[in-house]
């Protein structure tokens, strides 16, 4: 009469502890995705923060005058035209300069290197420069250029840039070269064509969307990089269209002005920061929308 | 695709009708060598000049740091000096300050990184992961410099204000660890720097662990989730493992970023040449110390103290980076086998 009470007994504690065990991994897995909600909600919140921030004293400071006025000495009013001139020059030529370096180096990775010894080389190291410090980069060529001409200019500032930019180009060109169906390349052979034209009019169109795709992308990446700006253009209180003097740029005018303890100059800086931020997010989209439509096609 | 054969058809047609006219002597017409070998050249040049400018880069600034070298040896790295009047540099704060900073944003940054992959992959309904992703990406997007200005008119008040005083109320009087978080709560300091680093790292890290846990084979979770594994359990004992390689090359990844961030740093670190106990005292690091001081360093060995610095920091992202490569690359190749 004791035995079946206490088989039912054990059967019943056993349930409990079943059920004990499913409800504390229940538990643990409720809890552990809670968590990673909040980490995504975290995230945002940042996100959301920064850019709050950025946009009310952005617009706040924003105005027109902002475009045709110099950079003001201290205390006094003025605007970033100057800064803006100089950003969008030194932008450009670094952009001009790593765009051809960037491209025939993807190339050589993709078409001719592939898995030899200086291709995997190259590979690595680029993802290292990828990646490398951009104050260093600064350095480097404050050390081979700035220090032997002995001055600033806005040269050594597209210089240094332009290194930035080639390893975010060579990657993007390679990756996307080798999506290329290799039938496209031999179909191009077969006809006769050349290595050189198979290459330039057959597989790098077939990808020109993802290449400039890249390209974009290193835009976005130089546009708001002060650090290396700060060893090579330097900045100038005016206008100057000559590449070989200090160059004002938006960057290097944001540090100066946001440390400085004047309103006018703080304000000039939150005008700054949220143009090139503007600039980076627009440049960002473009190049997503441009990728998206290349790859649809 | 198609677009792009069509507008190249008619070059080759054109040099097959040249072919199909039978020389006399009966050969086929030489396609010319020499452009193909000189373009290869030209595309070989440039590999090597990306290949090169690593090595450039450490030549260059060893030349330029030996006169600190010269003067200070490897006394350079053990002292905690930095003082331009009387011309004695040592390295030891603003490397100490690199690596605090550094590690506190990987410890604040992968846990959130992890949380967010997890999410992404696991979690998000289809139609949210795409806007989700691209804000997460966006958090890179931004440059630094925002991060800094951001960190020093907003962050820096807020968290001097609100955070470190509950910080020093909840751990101020633990043993060991209650001395990190004493000190007076002005917002400016190496912890504030650490976390806005980590901030700035999430991006990256949750990038490379989303791209790894996509890449374990589905067959393996469902056999997981058919033997009754919670969500939780399948993400932690079966596709972690499977991506731990990747998952540390991620980690890593974040630390060469960490390490060599500079403008976000250099805001809010507070640039002060000494190592404290405290987490809340204003301190350096090797970036910041190059951005606030190499423009007015007019003294040689000063200026050469900084390169010095600024190929420490070099070095150290280097390595680091190169360990990241070659974890994601075993990772990479692991997977190549099994699939």
């Amino acid at each position: 009469m004791l035995a079946p009470a206490s088989d039912a007994a054990r059967e019943g504690r056993r349930e409990e502890h079943v059920n004990n065990l499913y409800r504390k991994r229940l538990f643990v897995n409720r809890f552990n995705l809670v968590m990673s909600l909040g980490t995504m909600a975290f995230g945002m919140a940042f996100l959301l923060w920064i850019l709050a921030v950025l946009f009310y004293n952005g617009f706040a400071a924003l105005s027109p005058s902002l475009f045709v006025q110099m950079t003001p000495p201290p205390g006094s009013a003025g605007g970033l035209a100057n800064a803006i001139f100089g950003s969008v020059v030194i932008v450009g030529v670094a952009t001009f300069i790593s765009t051809p370096i960037g491209i025939l180096a993807g190339i050589y990775l993709a078409e001719y290197g592939k898995g030899g010894l200086i291709a995997r080389s190259t590979r690595f190291i680029n993802d290292i420069l990828l990646s490398a410090p951009s104050i260093v980069i600064g350095l480097f060529i404050y050390t081979i250029y700035v220090a032997k001409v002995e001055h600033f200019s806005g040269w050594a500032g597209s210089f240094a840039l332009a290194l930035i930019a080639i390893p975010v180009v060579v990657r993007t060109t390679e990756n996307m070269l080798q999506l290329v169906p290799s039938s496209l390349r031999e179909a191009a052979v077969a006809l006769g064509a050349p290595m050189w034209k198979v290459i330039l009019m057959v597989t790098l169109r077939a990808v020109r969307g993802g290449v400039i795709t890249g390209v974009l992308l290193a835009v976005a990446r130089i546009s708001g990089e002060t650090a290396p700006l700060l060893f090579t253009a330097l900045n100038n209180q005016f206008f100057t269209t000559d590449m070989n003097a200090p160059m004002a740029n938006l960057p290097v005018v944001i540090f100066q002005f946001a440390l400085s303890p004047f309103q006018e100059w703080q304000e000039l800086a939150w005008a700054g920061a949220l143009l090139i931020t503007l600039a980076v997010l627009i440049i960002n989209i473009l190049a997503r929308s441009v990728f998206r439509q290349a790859s649809v096609r | 695709m198609t677009a792009a054969v069509n507008a190249t058809l008619p070059m080759p047609v054109d040099s097959i009708a040249a072919e199909r006219d039978p020389t006399p002597s009966g050969r086929r017409r030489e396609i010319p060598r020499w452009q193909d070998a000189l373009f290869e050249g030209i595309t070989r040049f440039f590999a090597l000049f990306v290949l090169g400018s690593l090595l450039a880069i450490l030549i260059a600034l060893s030349i330029a740091a030996v006169p600190a070298i010269q003067k200070f040896g490897f006394g350079f790295f053990v002292t905690d000096v930095w003082n331009p009047v009387t011309k004695n540099f040592g390295a030891l704060a603003p490397i100490y300050g690199t690596l605090v900073t550094s590690a506190i944003a990987l410890l604040i940054g992968v846990p959130v990184s992890f949380g967010i992959a997890l999410f992404l992959t696991e979690m998000c309904p289809a139609t949210l992961k795409r806007p989700l992703g691209t804000a997460v990406e966006l958090l890179a997007a931004i440059p630094s410099i925002i991060y800094g200005m951001w960190g020093l008119f907003v962050f820096a008040p807020f968290f001097g204000d609100y955070i470190q005083p509950l910080l020093t109320q909840v751990f101020g009087n633990l043993w060991i660890l209650g001395p990190l978080f004493q000190g007076a709560p002005n917002g400016i300091g190496v912890l504030s720097a650490g976390i806005i680093l980590a901030i700035m790292v999430i991006p990256f890290i949750s990038s490379v662990m989303r791209d790894v846990f996509e890449i374990v084979p589905p067959v393996l979770k469902e056999s997981a989730y058919g033997i009754g594994c919670t969500t939780w359990e399948v993400v932690w004992n079966v596709v972690l493992p499977y991506t731990r390689v990747g998952v540390i090359g991620g980690v890593m990844l974040g630390l060469g970023r960490a390490l060599g961030e500079t403008m976000a740093v250099t805001f809010v670190i507070g640039n002060a040449y000494k190592i404290s106990a405290s987490l809340f005292a204003p301190g350096n690091s090797i970036a910041s110390a190059l951005a606030n001081e190499f423009n007015e360093a007019a003294d040689p060995v000063h200026s050469a103290a900084l390169i010095m610095l600024g190929l420490v920091l070099f070095l150290l992202t280097t390595i680091v980076l190169a360990c990241s490569r070659l974890l994601l690359m075993q990772l990479a190749k692991g997977e190549g086998k099994s699939t």
